[in-house]
């Protein structure tokens, strides 16, 4: 029996503000239950409002951990504030002897304090930065987090979401799973690449949109996945538009479509739904494209 | 005066607030663009920079000869950044934060340390407004220490306006703290509010004086309104929904330089700004 390969597409924009997200739930729409929905913005989730997910199972996402002085151990040495590089360490001033105590905002969790303290009076204990659901939905099964505010190790978060929606993917015999990626180009968003099957990139015609675009091929061409365009809006700026087709010729990425700007975007968005559920013509167009997409993934 | 411009998600307008506020405020301004994974605001100050340099983070490399095998500095490293199964360590400079245990660990000084560019600054000059732009280098995953160096040109003598980079995780908490005051744009959306929350809670934590600005804003009523007077938190200026302003963005042009009836808004907004700011601090 032939093995089953799960097939990963992430959904990129660069930036926000492109539709990526209602574009990402129409994707989910229109896929006919053939897959799992991952979404790995973990820091600033949205596509559960269009999805509306039924949270079945929840799990503390634990990673990373914080330093912490305790008082009564400690000698006031002041080693450990030499010792950081992130300047975490905060040394209070007083008459009678100084007290040293650790910003948890600055921590960098890198335990150098702790391992050195003469008389390990720092206690470094892992924290729970976030939270894992597990979900169903009526396009079918959702793996979704959230990041506690201001937590570090977002990659992590994200490689997990993605590890746990192939899981979900092989159990259920799903062969896909939609991957609603984050903003920009650091550590969530290579953590959503590495090892996926296709991208997506959705963009906009502004100067910005392009810059963004630029970088972000950079990105997938280094990590060598193949890739396609979707640009939205793309009559905000036609010349801008062919610029970014172009770009996107020059560096291999496939051109999926453009797509008009459309009032419905909004509305879909107001009603808490994708897109393609309130406009038919849109959901005619964007089936073409997802039956494109499929058919480019190998 | 340190202002920060931020929110939840990209998209909602923070580099078009962030460069019509410098523009309009007719003052030597210094902004830093701290959206290092995707800088813009080079984009509306135009020209070629004027300088850059690399920005390097220090990384452990071992010196074979010395190496003695211990694994000491593998079982340090909370990145998994140097590792060693009692052989000479291997480094991944991608994964080290750069917080030197290895290096001070190490019985017998095997290892030093060596520069590791992780991007560039970029220095831009238009009117009076001076640009520093952090670059993220391609496939490096860690943007706080860039930022931390951009800010490193702060002058707190100086109106500094920082535009952030979206979201509420590390590189947005390295760009918020220390700034005076935070101006918060989003959209009359649900997703604006939904992103909107997040970021009050985040720049709650840091306990900063805060504002919003509603972009893209519809006549009426909307849930940023509604969800603003039940959290008491005042509302700066509302941007209307103009296609317009979207076009003018779209070509790298600044508002107010194209349409000046709309200098007096980001005239407004920084007064609200400076008095906000200041009674804060009282
Ligand atoms: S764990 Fe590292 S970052 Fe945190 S206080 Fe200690 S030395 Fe500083
Ligand atoms: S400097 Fe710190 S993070 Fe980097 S390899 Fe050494 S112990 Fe690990």
């Amino acid at each position: 029996m032939e093995k089953q390969k799960i097939k990963e597409i992430v959904i990129l924009s660069g930036k926000g503000g492109t539709g990526k997200t209602s574009l990402t739930a129409s994707f989910a729409a229109l896929q006919k239950k053939q897959a799992v929905l991952a979404d790995c913005d973990v820091d600033a989730a949205n596509l559960y409002l269009l999805l509306h997910p039924n949270i079945q199972k929840k799990q503390p996402f634990v990673s990373g951990k914080l330093a912490q002085i305790r008082q009564d151990d400690c000698t006031a040495c002041g080693l450990c504030q030499e010792y950081c590089r992130f300047d975490a360490v905060i040394k209070q001033s007083n008459p009678s002897r100084d007290t040293f105590r650790i910003d948890p905002i600055d921590c960098e969790g890198c335990g150098v304090c702790v391992h050195f303290c003469p008389v390990s009076a720092i206690d470094f204990k892992e924290q729970e930065c976030g939270e894992i659901m597990f979900s169903s939905t009526q396009y079918g099964p959702m793996v979704h987090a959230k990041l506690h505010i201001g937590a570090e190790n977002s990659g992590k978060l994200v490689s997990l979401v993605r590890k746990y929606a192939r899981e979900v993917a092989k159990e259920k015999k799903l062969d896909y799973v939609i991957v609603d990626g984050p903003p920009g180009i650091g550590c969530p968003v290579i953590a959503s690449l590495t090892g996926s099957s296709f991208v997506i990139v959705i963009t906009e015609p502004t100067l910005s949109g392009l810059h963004d675009f630029e970088r972000i091929l950079q990105l997938i061409n280094h990590f060598k996945i193949p890739s396609a365009l979707l640009i939205n809006k793309w009559d905000l700026n036609p010349e801008v538009a062919s610029q970014i087709k172009e770009l996107g010729q020059k560096q291999k990425c496939l051109l999926l479509d453009s797509i008009a700007y459309d009032q419905s975007f909004t509305e879909a968005q107001l009603k808490l739904q994708p897109v393609v559920e309130i406009n038919k013509e849109l959901h005619d167009r964007l089936e073409l494209i997802w039956e494109k997409i499929i058919e480019n993934i190998h | 005066m340190i202002v920060a411009v931020a929110s939840g998600k990209g998209g909602t307008g923070k580099t078009t607030v962030s460069v019509n506020l410098a523009r309009a405020i007719d003052k030597e301004i210094l902004l830093l663009d701290c959206d290092v994974e995707e800088p813009n605001a080079h984009i509306f100050i135009q020209g070629k920079p004027i300088k850059q340099h690399t920005v390097n983070v220090p990384i452990p490399k071992v010196k074979e000869d010395l190496c003695k095998e211990c694994g000491e500095c593998a079982k340090i490293c909370e990145f998994n950044a140097i590792v060693s199964f009692n052989t000479v360590p291997l480094i991944f400079p991608e994964l080290c934060h750069s917080c030197g245990g290895c290096i001070k660990v190490c019985p017998e000084k095997a290892l030093f340390e060596i520069d590791n560019p992780i991007g560039e600054l970029r220095f831009y000059k238009n009117g009076k407004i001076s640009l520093i732009e952090g670059r993220l280098k391609i496939a490096h995953p860690m943007a706080p220490p860039l930022i931390k160096s951009l800010k490193k040109h702060i002058d707190p003598q100086k109106l500094v306006i920082l535009d952030a980079p979206p979201g509420t995780s590390c590189p947005v908490i390295a760009t918020l703290k220390g700034s005076n005051f935070i101006i918060l744009v989003t959209e009359p959306t649900p997703f604006g509010l939904n992103d909107l929350k997040l970021a009050v809670e985040t720049v709650l934590e840091l306990d900063i004086p805060f504002g919003v600005i509603i972009n893209k804003n519809e006549p009426g009523k909307s849930i940023i309104d509604e969800y603003c007077q039940e959290k008491n938190i005042p509302i700066l200026i509302k941007i209307p929904n103009q296609r317009r302003i979207a076009e003018h963005y779209s070509k790298g042009k600044i508002l107010v330089d194209v349409a000046p009836e709309y200098k007096n808004l980001f005239i407004d907004l920084w007064q609200q700004v400076q008095k906000l700011a200041k009674n804060s601090t009282l």
